[in-house]
């Protein structure tokens, strides 16, 4: 998705590298995955489901 | 000790294969906070680039290149950039090893062509996003 938006930016973070990261995100579960802060789920989902989280994380409140 | 197998060289070297052009993977380390990680992570970079000739590597140091870091967006390390022709975005925090490691080479390959492997409906949605998208993953080795 980075590569296809230059809107994009993805950033593959090591979870047990990273407590004070994944105790902020509340990670308790990988893949974990966190849009704009504001949209997350847990586990592999279709590129569907994560193309509309993406979409839903740019949607003004 | 390399960190790569002959196993995982000789597989990634098939993966490299599909590497269309120049990626170029800007480390970012800081040995006073973690050491040991961002050694074994400019090691295990050294180790993927030497399989291609079309991958250079660039080190540089949290503290000292600190607009560099700020332009890439880093504040973390160990971290990986990787770049394409121009720098899409992508970015690893940690030493991307097991189930990262492909993401990492997965990465490599997709930045080499700037072609994403994405569903066409993904991809015009993607094309009209009106503001910026900030996606973090987070993954553990196994």
């Amino acid at each position: 998705m980075a590569v296809a938006s230059d809107r994009v930016r993805s950033t593959v973070i090591e979870a047990t590298e990273f407590p004070e990261l994944s105790r902020a995100y509340q990670v308790m579960g990988v893949p974990k995955v966190v849009i704009n802060d504001r949209v997350q789920f847990e586990g592999a989902v279709p590129e569907r489901d994560f193309l509309g989280a993406v979409l839903q994380a740019v949607e003004t409140p | 000790m390399p960190i790569l197998t002959a196993r995982d060289q000789a597989a990634v070297r098939k993966e490299f294969e599909r590497i269309a052009g120049p990626v170029k993977l800007v480390i970012f380390s800081q040995e006073l906070t973690a050491a040991e990680l961002c050694q074994q992570n400019e090691q295990l970079v050294r180790e993927v680039a030497e399989l291609s000739d079309k991958i250079t590597v660039e080190v540089l140091n949290l503290a000292i290149d600190r607009e560099r870091a700020e332009a890439y967006g880093v504040d973390q390390v160990p971290a990986i950039v990787v770049e394409g022709s121009r720098d899409y975005g992508i970015r690893f925090y940690g030493v991307p090893l097991g189930y990262e490691f492909s993401n990492l080479i997965d990465s490599i390959i997709v930045a080499s062509t700037g072609e994403p492997a994405l569903a066409e409906e993904t991809l015009a949605s993607l094309r009209a996003l009106a503001s910026d998208v900030e996606i973090k993953v987070f993954s553990t080795p196994t």
